[in-house]
């Protein structure tokens, strides 16, 4: 069963075009990476597909639906989570807090949704940090706080926007188990990465995005001896090194 | 829902503040009975302002016309169609409601934001001013008079009676709007809210139903401030576009929850117990010196040194010193 | 008739005039520092009243309060900034609405006062001169004040363009954090701003002062009539502000025709409604949207 299924996915900006027929599929259950240099146009993507831009002209489908151009509340709805690359944690509230406006997304009753918060942040690890202000986490706390916020809302297709960026090995390996965890459960996750080391842990699949276009799709270790990906991050130069 | 040790505390302070204010007409006479009732509707008001701005974040500076509303819909049904004014109570909640909707409708669908949709409500509240001025259902800059109030008036069945009357029934009003306002907040509703203002997109990818939620901020807020208006006609006994309508009025509806605290439960009503008796205040001594002018010199000064220094509203500030709100200054609704 | 109809056209672009200039001022404070100065309307009653105390107890014509008023309210809107206002400037919008309302009504008690709330007027024989030209009649000092208004319009749009610290204030409109990058001294360039929008108020209502009584609650409207034509003219367009104000000057003058002299605000919030709605960059923006 296909989760998501992108076809002709593309994004004009005037005069640039960001993101330029772009097809795949992620497999349900499934962990798909999509990598590329930066300004490769992945994050362009990832909005298209979570709602948040609208595609210049392709399909995107969730399940079998078509979802292009739906906001993002209707796709939360749906099933599907996102978390953003800038983090955005709602200053003003607590750690919990936070996570009870995810869990609101499938239940009117506060108490249901806290009880439902409180155990999503004991299992990533930050139970304790429940009643304390989102704005004073640590960086990697945060991370994981985004993560749970999107975990609340009972997601089936995960959309991870570099979820290890600027992390210290330790709280990326952190990251990565409870990843593997979910998936394990049945969660379909679709990752922007940059850190190598997590793609070749995680995902089963990985896709190259390049100024806007695929380069390469397959496993991870067929994507990474790929002469095309290699020149694409390391430039020409180092294909005959 | 459970009731942690500062709410515990809070509903403490409600509770003492409920049984002073219920025994106070024993002590006071009308004059400080009528300005108390000038607080508690203006506290009434702040809790309805509060909900649109403090908690969903949506500034309004054209809340007169909801005022306006509220205080002609009473006013006519009941002088000209001898409509019950507890019916007219109704009215008085759906119209400005409705015309709520349609403003933030407009705005939200127009993505007019921050200043500009403030600027957008002033704009409606203005233009409905000057259309009432010259529209001759509801008596053009003459106004409306309600009649004058016989011995054999009952309180309880038209809603205008004495300073007493006036000063149980609005306390009455102010407490029930605080009641649903606190609520409201601690519901899925208010999670909304304050999700929304924090970060709208984000709260998007959450799952929130922004654009529903706005609006029934907006609507809840219109048919208070409505409900408030209709309060004021009825206390009154008269009405102008000027006066209910009028960008003073528009105003004089904000200060109190602003220089009180917005995105709190206490903040409007400590607002209130601070800018309406010092306005009072000021007017008179204005009146009985003849310095014209004098009250809205006070008046203005004082609110530069309040915002000043104390720009997140005074209970905050006071809460903090008495340990009835959590330490920080989080915007959330910890009251 | 169309003698009538080319009248109140041809008056309504002259006070047009004027209330650009007003506008202008508002247009520069808003523009650079994104200040929403509900205090303007005042600025421009207080000159209105220079003029009217320089006429009464120095008996000094009109004409002479320009710069009076000018250099004052630079003055006054320099120190203002310098001492309160730039500590509201990254408050939040309703935090900086009680600032600007407090001082507002402090300076309408204040006029109060010292004036009386009764309208005072200025009654120089030169209020009474009529210009001919065709079927048009036009008041001589209306012409007066909406030439130089146009004039001080124009030298400060000039000035804007070209002078180092005109550029600069651009910059600063801009971009905050590259402007502090780059050096500007930001509380230098705000006090400015907000000496030079007041100025502008000020030098209006002085403009003003022969032409209509004072009285300390005008204030209010010169403030809504001012953001009406700021939003609809444009942020950072000066010839926006230019053109809205000549609208708004003309639209006030033919619904206070066709309708009723109080209505004549009607058109100009019917026209600010549509503006938010449907342009909200402005009729002239630069393109530029709500920061």
């Amino acid at each position: 069963m296909t989760s998501l299924s992108v076809r002709g996915l593309t994004k004009r900006f005037a005069g640039l075009v960001a993101v330029n027929d772009v097809s795949f599929d992620v497999a349900q259950g499934s962990i798909t990476a999509l990598i590329g240099p930066n300004g490769a146009g992945k994050t362009t993507c990832f909005s298209m597909i979570a709602g948040a831009l609208t595609p210049s002209a392709g399909n995107v489908a969730f399940e079998g639906r078509p979802i292009a151009g739906l906001p993002p509340e209707e796709l939360c709805r749906l099933g599907m989570a996102r978390t953003f690359q800038i983090m955005r944690p709602l200053a003003g509230m607590t750690v919990a807090e936070n996570v009870i406006v995810g869990g609101l997304a499938r239940t009117t009753s506060v108490s249901v949704a806290r009880r439902k918060a409180l155990d999503i942040l004991d299992r990533i690890g930050l139970g304790a940090r429940a009643d304390q202000p989102a704005a004073s986490l640590t960086l990697p706390d945060r991370k994981m706080l985004e993560l749970a916020k999107a975990l609340a809302t009972e997601p089936k297709l995960l959309l991870l926007d570099e979820v290890m960026a600027a992390l210290r090995p330790a709280d990326t390996d952190r990251i990565v188990v409870v990843l593997r965890q979910l998936n394990r459960d049945g969660m379909t996750i679709l990752l922007i990465e940059h850190v190598m080391r997590v793609v070749m842990a995680l995902a089963e699949k990985v896709i190259v995005l390049n100024y806007g276009q695929k380069i390469a799709e397959g496993a991870p270790s067929q994507v990474v001896a790929d002469p095309q990906v290699i020149e694409s991050y390391l430039g020409r130069r180092a294909k005959t090194a | 829902m459970m009731i942690g040790n500062l709410e515990r505390r809070q509903l403490i302070a409600a509770a003492l503040f409920t049984t002073v204010a219920a025994v106070l007409p024993a002590a006071l006479g009308d004059f400080y009975l009528t300005v108390l009732s000038l607080v508690f509707l203006s506290a009434f008001v702040g809790i309805a302002w509060n909900l649109m701005m403090g908690f969903a974040g949506q500034l309004s500076l054209g809340h007169a016309l909801y005022f306006g509303v509220g205080a002609y819909a009473v006013a006519i049904l009941s002088e000209r169609y001898g409509i019950s004014p507890w019916l007219a109570m109704i009215p008085a909640a759906i119209l400005p409601a409705l015309l709520g909707l349609a403003i933030g409708a407009l705005g939200f669908r127009f993505t007019v934001r921050g200043v500009y949709f403030a600027l957008l409500t002033i704009a409606f509240a203005e233009f409905a001013r000057i259309v009432f001025e010259h529209w001759s259902f509801v008596g053009k800059t003459g106004g409306l008079f309600l009649k004058a109030l016989t011995p054999a008036n009952q309180p309880l069945l038209s809603l205008r009676g004495g300073a007493t009357f006036f000063y149980y029934a609005l306390l009455l009003t102010m407490l029930a709007a605080w009641a649903v306002s606190a609520l409201l907040i601690r519901s899925h509703v208010g999670y909304a809210w304050r999700a929304i203002r924090e970060d709208e997109d984000a709260s998007r990818a959450l799952g929130v139903k922004v654009l529903r939620m706005k609006l029934l901020a907006v609507a809840i807020s219109a048919a208070f401030t409505g409900i408030a208006g209709a309060w004021f006609a009825l206390m009154n006994g008269s009405l102008f576009p000027d006066s209910v309508l009028g960008m003073q009025m528009s105003i004089n509806l904000i200060i109190a929850p602003i220089v009180g605290g917005l995105g709190t439960l206490f903040g409007p009503i400590i607002g209130a117990l601070i800018i309406v008796p010092i306005n009072e205040v000021s007017r008179n001594l204005a009146q009985s010196f003849s310095i014209n002018g004098l009250n809205l010199l006070v008046y203005g000064l004082l609110l530069m040194v309040v915002i000043k220094v104390a720009p997140q509203g005074c209970w905050p500030w006071i809460a903090r010193h008495l340990r009835l709100s959590s330490a920080g200054w989080t915007r959330g609704p910890k009251a | 008739m169309t003698q009538l109809y080319i009248s109140v056209v041809v008056n309504g672009l002259m006070i047009g005039a004027i209330y650009a200039l007003v506008a202008v001022g508002l247009n520069i404070i808003f523009g650079v520092m994104r200040v929403v100065n509900f205090a303007h309307g005042e600025m421009v009653v207080i000159g209105m009243y220079i003029g009217y105390a320089l006429w009464k107890y120095a008996g000094l014509p009109p004409a002479a309060a320009v710069p009076v008023a000018m250099v004052t309210m630079f003055a006054a809107g320099y120190i203002f900034q310098r001492l309160l206002g730039n500590d509201f400037v990254d408050k939040p919008q309703h935090v900086q609405f009680v600032l600007y309302i407090g001082l507002a009504l402090a300076i309408t008690g204040l006029n109060a006062m010292i004036f009386g709330p009764d309208p005072r007027g200025i009654e120089a024989a030169a209020s009474f001169a009529v210009y001919t030209i065709g079927p048009v009649r036009i008041d001589a000092s209306r012409l007066h004040a909406a030439l130089a208004a146009l004039m001080l319009i124009a030298a400060l749009w000039a000035w804007l363009r070209f002078s180092l610290t005109g550029k600069a204030m651009h910059a600063a409109a801009e971009n905050i954090v590259g402007g502090r990058a780059i050096g500007l001294r930001i509380p230098h360039l705000f006090a400015l701003t907000s000496g030079i929008g007041m100025a502008c108020a000020g030098t209006a209502g002085a403009l003003i002062a022969p032409l209509y009584d004072t009285t300390p609650y005008l204030a209010g409207e010169f403030t809504l009539t001012a953001f009406i034509i700021v939003i609809i003219g444009g942020l950072a367009s000066l010839p926006g502000a230019l053109l809205g104000g000549l609208l708004i000057g003309v639209s006030e003058a033919i619904a206070a025709l066709f309708i009723d002299p109080s209505a004549k605000s009607l058109l100009s919030y019917g026209l600010l409604i549509l503006v938010l709605l449907l342009r909200p960059n402005g009729l002239m923006a630069a393109g530029r949207g709500p920061r």
